[in-house]
């Protein structure tokens, strides 16, 4: 159960932002997860409010925007979709690929108030 | 750190901020800002600062990770009895509670600094980091980082290692490649131990446990050891050599070694959209 920690990584990032952008109040955030990021989508949505609370983000909506699992083949040079535990080429079946999409975990956007929007 | 992270995308970049660029407004009054951050960003710059206090030094780190009871301080006992003539070495013990196990490492006589993370399920590179400072790098060869037993959360955080090695025991099953993809796709050796148990465990194949590990498009090598049979060590041994070998002639040429997964793939996805 690290996506505590994980929260706290999120908050603390929208918190720098926030400050960077003098957002009065942060509404929304969007989180690119992958299945291979080793992060689980529920437990983090439930880690999130409690790691929200008391911050410029509490109340704040959280998307979670779901990263498939890509990968390219090296022998091959195709690119298909994979599962977490079969890394495979889809279309030559050898394993020797690279992961295109799927282990990201990462902010890609923060929707906010500024505070001169109300001066 | 800017330019892995994607944090540069701020305030500072006003040409981004433009109209159609990053950062736009809603028809609410609001705005919005599009940024690419690695929401761990923050510990893989102290995992980078970590590596860097290795290279300078000249230590090898290596992190060992396994769920509990796979044998992960036994094989540090074994290794350390092999190595200890030929490498100085330090070790450090992360565990929930107890000094048990960095207790078994000083009873050799090496340095053990035990790490208690109380109800945190895996090392962070701040923990390691604060342990640096109770180990004079000056003095050792190899560090040894042995991680939380747990075969999930401690594969998402960098510490500053320069190898992932994944331990796989024999009573455990020949599928758990396959049932925890992120820890064994993050190894840079697996070592399946208690192989002297595969006599009673006839169900354990060791071809099976590799083929899971290359159907995660890990290329690892997979060595089976017990520390039991002290000729079966070889192998983990000889590549341990290699590495603090190929680690030496990194930092030579002043590069560094990294384990073969990085955060550094968040960028290059995030460059691809």
């Amino acid at each position: 159960m690290h996506e505590l920690s994980v929260c706290q990584a999120l908050i603390d990032q929208v918190e720098n932002l926030a400050r960077e952008q003098r957002a009065r109040r942060v509404l929304s955030l969007v989180v690119g997860v992958g299945p291979l990021s080793g992060v689980e989508v529920s437990l983090l949505e439930q880690a999130y409010p409690v790691a929200a609370a008391g911050t410029v983000a509490e109340g704040a909506e959280l998307e979670l925007e779901h990263r498939p699992v890509r990968v390219h083949c090296r022998t091959c040079g195709e690119e298909s979709a994979a599962t977490a535990n079969r890394l495979l080429c889809a279309s030559c079946g050898d394993w020797q690929t690279d992961l295109v999409s799927g282990d990201e975990l990462v902010l890609t956007r923060v929707e906010f108030l500024r505070e001169q929007a109300y001066v | 750190m800017c330019d892995t992270c994607g944090c540069n995308i701020t305030h500072g970049n006003q040409h981004l901020i433009a109209a159609g660029g990053k950062l736009q407004k809603t028809a609410q009054g609001s705005e919005a800002l599009s940024v690419l951050k690695n929401l761990l960003s923050e510990n893989d710059h102290l995992a980078a600062h970590n590596r860097e206090h290795f290279d300078r030094h000249g230590v090898f780190a290596v992190n060992l990770m396994s769920s509990p009871g796979s044998g992960k301080t036994s094989l540090l006992e074994a290794s350390l009895d092999a190595l200890g003539d030929r490498y100085r070495i330090a070790v450090i013990e992360g565990d929930l509670e107890t000094e048990n196990d960095a207790q078994r490492i000083r009873s050799r006589g090496v340095e053990a600094v035990q790490i208690t993370t109380g109800s945190a399920c895996h090392l962070d590179a701040h923990m390691v980091h604060d342990a640096l400072h109770q180990i004079k790098l000056d003095d050792i060869d190899i560090l040894f980082i042995e991680n939380v037993g747990n075969l999930v959360c401690p594969a998402s955080f960098d510490l500053g290692q320069h190898r992932n090695v994944t331990l796989l025991s024999v009573p455990e099953g020949d599928d758990k490649p396959s049932k925890y993809p992120v820890m064994f796709r993050a190894a840079d050796l697996v070592a399946l131990t208690k192989v002297d148990l595969l006599s009673v465990l006839d169900d354990f194949s060791t071809d099976r446990a590799c083929e899971n590990v290359r159907a995660l498009a890990n290329a690892a090598p997979v060595v089976e050891l017990s520390v039991k049979q002290n000729a079966s060590m070889a192998p983990w041994l000889e590549w341990l050599d290699q590495q603090v070998e190929h680690h030496r002639q990194h930092c030579q040429r002043g590069e560094t070694l990294r384990p073969r997964i990085q955060p550094d793939g968040v960028r290059l996805h995030s460059l691809a959209t």
